[in-house]
Order: structure tokens, then C-alpha cells, then sequence
């Protein structure tokens, strides 16, 4: 059999009336959507054929006090690491318009599968931005109800949370409600199993559920050229959905595109993928020395495409916001973090036997058993403690 | 030709030397190349070996040692890195389904030569999933070795050992250790990679640990031996196979036996070792067996690991019960 005649015979071109648990067929988007841009790096509004927003001076000014809240919240958190109160801290410097851009394209309704690093995504879902610290703090693993703003719990173990994501969906979709599914992960996490299988499940069962990830371009050292040798978008191809890159820096075209995804995923259309293209400007966490890996230069090149700054640049040049405006801003970013430094500082340690809560839901004896022993156990100190303080009383 | 050097240098040496040895060894994991590893075991390797024979992997650990798997079928021996204990799980699945049974399964016309490296346990403040100790998970699967040091020249030549042994090999890295410094004699002969050692003599009670408790086991005895009481202490250094021989012939001098370890107690390597030498030494035991571990409880935020994790108190707590029998 010859190359041309196997290719002829894989194609996919009769069409096999595929049709969605929800009635619609999958139509997926073909060609190279290239970046989608709608404000450039120097804060020039410009169009795009497929993905249109039209925004008001209100909204705008809404998305960049968001971005500058978040960024001052992280600054504030990378602060408080140095300063011992935090072990550790994971930076979204840079990435704040693909997070605040993708988070407000979500209803409150749909449902957000985050990764460890979408503390601007939280801030859109209306999570206490103090929550997201205690298990930075080391004071908790995760700590707060999944449900209250439909964001779940961080997931550190890479590419995870994709596949709960599409079972949600899958869920959603069987409920028949409206709502979509957002999956948040990075360039590095795309080469896990569990992604490449969530991306088949999600494609099978027509979940309505988006994928987004935020390529960076780096997993911790390993630049996405480790992970793939095609633009990550692309690999929505070959499972059967669309899939579409956009300018992570660029707050307005990336909510018109996850909105876009979303509004496909909610109508029974199915999976879509979203590639951020954008930037980590500092280390992959506290821990980190980029200096190992990365070039300056690199780092340099990128600040010129700033987000908060492209969309200030594009606010002057409209006349969109004035002097009071910023200054607001600067007074509720004080606000915030001072907020955060006295609510960390302030956070308390969880008692001891708190290791023992909520290992079943049901209960077990085993735990009961180990939990009784232990308490015992430190009883013993205090009784001889008590003890010997009795003794040396005069 | 004895060099004092912490632990991760000794791992570090230890990769060197195998490199240099066998053109057929190499090193494979996230961030392992220009990184040298999130905790540089692999720092300058390849720079001096080149991205061929240290290889910086995609993010994906069921196919980092399910392509380990085949580089050994075609004759290489692949020295595997897990960024942490907690991340060996989407790889579970290749070592214990298809590793750790290959050899049987090819009547023995098969070789699996791959050493999978995992920093573990606690005590470094991490976030959950970095901090746990999975070893029973492993050590009960048949067909694959599971090995812990304690110390520097444990980690310097328990390492070559394991990338010479012809098995796969779960070398578990005491990663809070990484930075304790020893003295380690690179000209030495190495002992036999899986046979425990008496790591401190005593007559009353033996203290059976590995990997990050022995230090705290060595702890306790000199506690102890300032309260007048002697305790011995042996270092298991392999958990499959286990050296029982060594541990019997320990508790038949002392009468008592504590093992002290970082995972949880229930079905944990202790129970292993408490049915099996009270097997073998029903009637010199003074005492149960005691175990000193972890709770059945996931591993806590790192506020509250001090509690959590075995201390000084704990094994000179069930040193006193043993004692009491
Ligand atoms: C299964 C698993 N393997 C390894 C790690 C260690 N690790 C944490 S973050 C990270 C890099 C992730 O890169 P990417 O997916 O691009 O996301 P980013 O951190 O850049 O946002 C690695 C290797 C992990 N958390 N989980």
C-alpha cells in the first residue's frame, strides 16, 4: 500500500454523522488560526475576523483594575515568602490578562479546574485571596469549599485536574444544563497521560468543557520545545475539536476567545482548546533559579509586552480613565495588601489533632484508634510536666 | 581515599562515576540537564556528558519510565529521576505492571536495569504531595528492589550498586538528608547492597530504621544512653529484599525490637518486620514488636509535619513501653 493510498484511507472526509450526546455534531475548526490579537503590544486596538468584543470604558477599566489588584496580591505574596511567612510561593507575574481575560469570560455557573498558579482566575471567581495562601502557608491543603464559587481546589500533581474537568462536563452535559467547564493547565502539563486522555474523553463525549492552557514557555527549566514540536493549539486537531491560540498578554482578545470557547462548549459543540500564549516573568516559584536556564534577555523582551501596560497605554489613548482613577486604584492595592500581610500574618496553625479531621467522611475506627493513642500520648508531656512543676512548687 | 561531602554530592559523584564507567548509563527526568535537578543530584552532568546521555524529559512520568523500559530492552540502563515522592504515581502504572514483571514474564531472557530515583519523606516544609514515603507501595510488589541509605557513602555506593544490579531498583533518596555531610571512602569496597548494618551497638533494646529515621534513631540512642540505657541501632538500608538475618541476630541479643519509620504504620514496612521476627524470634522477644510511623492519615500541611513525623520523643516513648513488658 503506498503513503498517498494509506493517507486517502485514514482521511476522515465521508463524514460519519457524529452527533454530540446533545444533539449538535462536532464542527471542528480547520486552518491556522494564527494569534489572536485585539490590542496590540503598544496599545493599539486592532480587529480580528472571527473574535469581536465590544467593551465599555467601565468594563475596560474593570479588567485592568483586576489585573493590577492581582498583580499587587502576588507581589504582596512573594513579599511575604521572603519574609518567612509563606513557604512557598508560586508567581503569576505576567500571566495576569490571560487569567483575568479567561476568568471573566466565565458565568458564574460554569466551573473552573485550576492548576496551582491561577490566583488571578480566583480573584474573577470571587475567592478570598487570603484562601489561596494557607496552603502556601503550610497551614492547610487546599482550604475552601470547591462549590461556593464553583473554582476547585488547586491541583499540584500536573495535568490531574484536566480529566475531572471533562467528567464534570461530562456530568453537566448529562444534566442537560447550560453551563461549560473550564480546565486550566500549562505548556508543560500537556505532555502528561492524563491530558492527552482527557482530551480523548472530552472529544468522545462531546463534554463541554475548555481547555486552556497558559503556555508560559517554560516548565520550571524545560522550555515547551521539551513538550512539543507542534504549537500546542494544534494538537486539538487530531482529537477532533477546535483549538485556537491567543495572545495571553492581551486581556481583551483573550476573554473574545474564551468566551467564544465557552459559548461553543455551552451550545453542545463540544470541547474546544485555548493556548495562552504568554509569559512567566519570574522564577517558577520561590524556590527557583531561572538564572540557570533562562536568558535576561529573554525576560526583557517579553516586559515589552507587558499586559497591564498595553491596556493603560490603550486607556490614556482613549481618554478611557482618568487621574482619580489610578489613584483609586493604587488606594484599593494598598488596601488589599495590607489585607493580605495582616490576614497571613494572623492565620493560625491548625491544632495538632486537625491531622486526624476529615480522613473519611464516614469515619474510622483506625483513625479513631490513632487519634486517641496520639492524644494520649501528649498527655503523657503535660502530665509530667504538671508533675515535675508540682514537684519543684515550694 | 575518604572525602567528607553531603549526601546529594555523594548522589552527584555517584552518577559520575556511573557515567564515566558504562557508556550504556544514563540519566533521564524533568529539569535533570541545564537545572541539574530541583535538587541538583544532577548538577554539572550535563554539561560534561551532554544532553545524549542526560536527557531532560517532557512532563510526563508514565513515559518516562515506560521509555526507560524500552532503552533497557535495547541494552542501556536508564537511571530514572522523580522530581518527588509524590509524583511517581502516573508512573505507577509502568513500574508495577510491566518493570517490575518483564524478567518473569521473558522466562529470565530479559534484563530490566533501570533505577528509579525518588527523593522522599518529609521535614523540608514542602506542599502536599512532596513530602510522603511510598516505599511499602513498592517493596510489595515482587520483582522489583527497593533500597534507602542514610547517610553519604551509603548514597555514594548504594547508587553505582543499584545501576549495576541487572533488576530495577527503587532508590529512595532521604530527601531532608540531602544536606547532612559524612565521610565517604571512594576507594572502599562496597557491602553487599542489600544487607542491613549495625549503625550503633546496644544491649537493651534494637531499633530497626532506614533511610531519614536512622539519624533520628542514632538520636535516640544517645538520649538514652545518657538515662543509663543502651540501645542498638541497625539500619535496614534495603526494604526488598529485607535483611532479617541481621535484625534476628540483633533482637536475640537485645530481647526488643522498635521499627521506626516516616510512612504510615498500617501495612507499612514495620508490620513486614514485626510478623517476621516474631516468627523467627518468638522466644527471645521480651516485648511485642512496637512500630513507631506515621498515622493513617494523609500527610499534613507543613505546619504541622513536626507533630506528624516520628521525633526523638516518639521512638524513646515506645523505647519505654518495650521496656516496660
Ligand atoms: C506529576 C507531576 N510531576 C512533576 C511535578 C513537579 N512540577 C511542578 S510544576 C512543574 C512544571 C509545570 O510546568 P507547566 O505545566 O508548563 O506549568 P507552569 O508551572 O509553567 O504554569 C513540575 C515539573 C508535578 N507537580 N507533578
Amino acid at each position: 500500500m503506498s503513503v498517498k493510498s494509506t493517507a486517502a484511507g485514514a482521511s476522515p472526509a465521508k463524514g460519519r454523522g457524529r452527533t454530540s450526546p446533545r444533539g449538535h455534531a462536532a464542527k471542528p475548526r480547520t486552518g491556522d488560526p494564527g494569534l489572536v490579537q485585539l490590542l496590540t503590544p503598544e496599545g493599539e486596538r486592532v480587529e480580528h475576523p472571527d473574535y469581536a468584543i465590544d467593551l465599555t470604558p467601565e468594563e475596560l477599566r474593570g479588567l485592568y483594575r483586576d489585573m493590577v489588584l492581582t498583580r499587587r496580591f502576588d507581589a504582596e505574596a512573594i513579599t511575604l515568602q521572603r519574609q518567612g511567612e509563606l513557604g512557598l510561593w508560586a508567581s503569576l507575574l505576567g500571566q495576569e490578562a490571560a487569567q483575568i481575560g479567561s476568568g471573566r469570560a466565565t458565568r458564574p455557573d460554569d466551573y473552573v479546574f485550576p492548576t496551582y498558579r491561577e490566583h488571578g482566575v480566583a480573584w474573577t471567581r470571587d475567592v478570598d485571596p487570603l484562601n489561596l495562601l494557607g496552603m502556601f502557608r503550610g497551614v492547610n491543603h487546599g482550604g475552601w469549599d470547591p462549590n461556593e464559587n464553583n473554582f476547585q481546589l488547586y491541583t499540584i500533581v500536573i495535568g490531574s485536574q484536566t480529566l475531572h474537568a471533562t467528567g464534570y462536563a461530562m456530568g453537566v452535559a448529562k444534566d442537560g444544563a447550560d453551563a461549560a467547564v473550564i480546565a486550566y493547565f500549562g505548556d508543560g502539563a500537556s505532555s502528561q497521560g492524563d491530558v492527552a486522555e482527557s482530551f480523548t474523553f472530552a472529544a468522545v463525549y462531546n463534554a463541554p468543557v475548555v481547555f486552556f492552557c497558559q503556555n508560559n514557555q517554560w516548565a520550571i527549566s524545560e522550555p515547551t520545545e521539551k513538550q512539543s514540536r507542534v504549537p500546542i493549539y494544534q494538537r486539538a486537531a487530531g482529537y477532533g475539536f477546535p483549538g485556537v491560540r491567543v495572545d495571553g498578554n492581551d486581556v481583551l482578545a483573550v476573554l473574545a476567545v474564551t468566551r467564544a470557547a465557552l459559548e461553543h462548549a455551552r451550545s453542545g459543540q463540544g470541547p474546544m482548546l485555548v493556548e495562552a500564549f504568554t509569559y512567566r516573568m519570574g522564577a517558577h516559584t520561590t524556590t527557583d533559579d531561572p538564572t540557570r536556564y533562562r536568558r535576561d534577555e529573554e525576560r526583557e523582551e517579553w516586559a515589552s509586552k507587558d499586559p497591564i501596560a498595553r491596556l493603560k497605554t490603550y486607556l490614556e489613548r482613549e481618554g478611557f480613565a482618568d487621574e482619580a482613577f489610578y489613584a483609586g486604584i493604587d488606594a484599593e492595592s494598598d488596601a488589599l495588601a495590607k489585607r493580605v500581610r495582616e490576614g497571613v500574618r494572623n492565620m493560625p496553625n491548625p491544632g495538632t489533632m486537625a491531622i486526624f479531621d476529615n480522613v473519611y467522611a464516614d469515619g474510622s475506627a483506625l483513625v479513631d484508634e490513632e487519634r486517641a493513642q496520639f492524644a494520649d500520648y501528649l498527655a503523657s508531656f503535660e502530665d509530667a510536666a504538671a508533675g515535675s512543676s508540682a514537684g519543684t512548687g515550694h | 581515599m575518604t572525602q567528607t561531602m553531603a549526601v546529594a554530592k555523594a548522589l552527584n559523584e555517584s552518577l559520575r562515576k556511573a557515567l564515566e564507567n558504562d557508556p550504556k548509563v544514563l540519566i533521564m527526568g524533568e529539569d535533570v540537564g541545564k537545572l541539574g535537578g530541583v535538587f541538583r543530584i544532577t548538577d554539572g552532568l550535563h554539561k560534561d556528558f551532554g544532553e545524549g546521555r542526560v536527557i531532560d524529559t517532557p512532563l510526563a512520568e508514565s513515559g518516562i519510565v515506560g521509555t526507560a523500559i524500552g532503552l533497557a530492552l535495547r541494552g542501556y540502563r536508564p537511571v530514572v529521576e522523580i522530581q518527588f515522592d509524590g509524583f511517581v504515581f502516573p508512573a505507577y502504572d509502568q513500574i508495577v505492571t510491566q518493570l517490575a514483571k518483564m524478567h518473569a514474564r521473558a522466562l529470565g531472557k530479559i534484563k530490566l536495569p533501570v533505577v528509579i530515583r525518588i527523593p522522599y519523606g518529609g521535614g523540608i516544609g514542602a506542599v502536599e504531595h512532596h513530602s510522603e514515603s511510598p516505599e511499602a507501595l513498592f517493596a510489595h510488589i515482587p520483582g522489583l528492589k527497593v533500597v534507602s541509605p542514610s547517610n553519604a557513602s551509603d548514597a555514594y555506593w548504594m547508587l553505582q550498586q543499584a545501576i549495576e544490579c541487572d533488576d530495577p531498583v527503587i532508590f529512595f533518596e532521604p530527601k531532608r538528608r540531602y544536606w547532612d555531610k559524612g565521610e565517604v571512602d571512594v576507594s572502599a569496597l562496597p557491602g553487599d547492597l542489600h544487607r542491613a548494618v549495625v549503625a550503633q551497638q546496644g544491649t537493651d533494646i534494637t531499633l530497626a530504621a532506614y533511610g531519614p529515621m536512622v539519624k533520628v534513631c542514632l538520636e535516640a540512642a544517645a538520649a538514652a544512653a545518657n538515662e543509663g540505657r543502651s540501645l542498638e541501632v541497625v539500619d535496614l538500608r534495603s526494604l526488598s529484599p529485607i535483611d532479617f538475618d541481621t535484625i534476628q541476630a540483633s533482637v536475640e541479643r537485645t530481647g526488643r525490637l522498635v521499627v521506626v519509620h516516616e510512612a504510615p504504620v498500617f501495612y507499612g514496612a514495620g508490620a513486614e518486620i514485626a510478623a517476621r521476627i516474631t516468627e523467627r524470634c518468638f522466644y527471645h522477644l521480651e516485648a511485642p514488636v512496637l512500630r513507631v510511623g506515621g498515622f493513617h492519615a494523609p500527610y499534613p500541611p507543613a505546619r504541622l509535619e513536626e507533630e506528624y513525623l516520628p521525633g526523638l520523643d516518639r521512638v524513646l516513648d515506645a523505647v519505654d513501653r518495650a521496656l516496660a513488658f
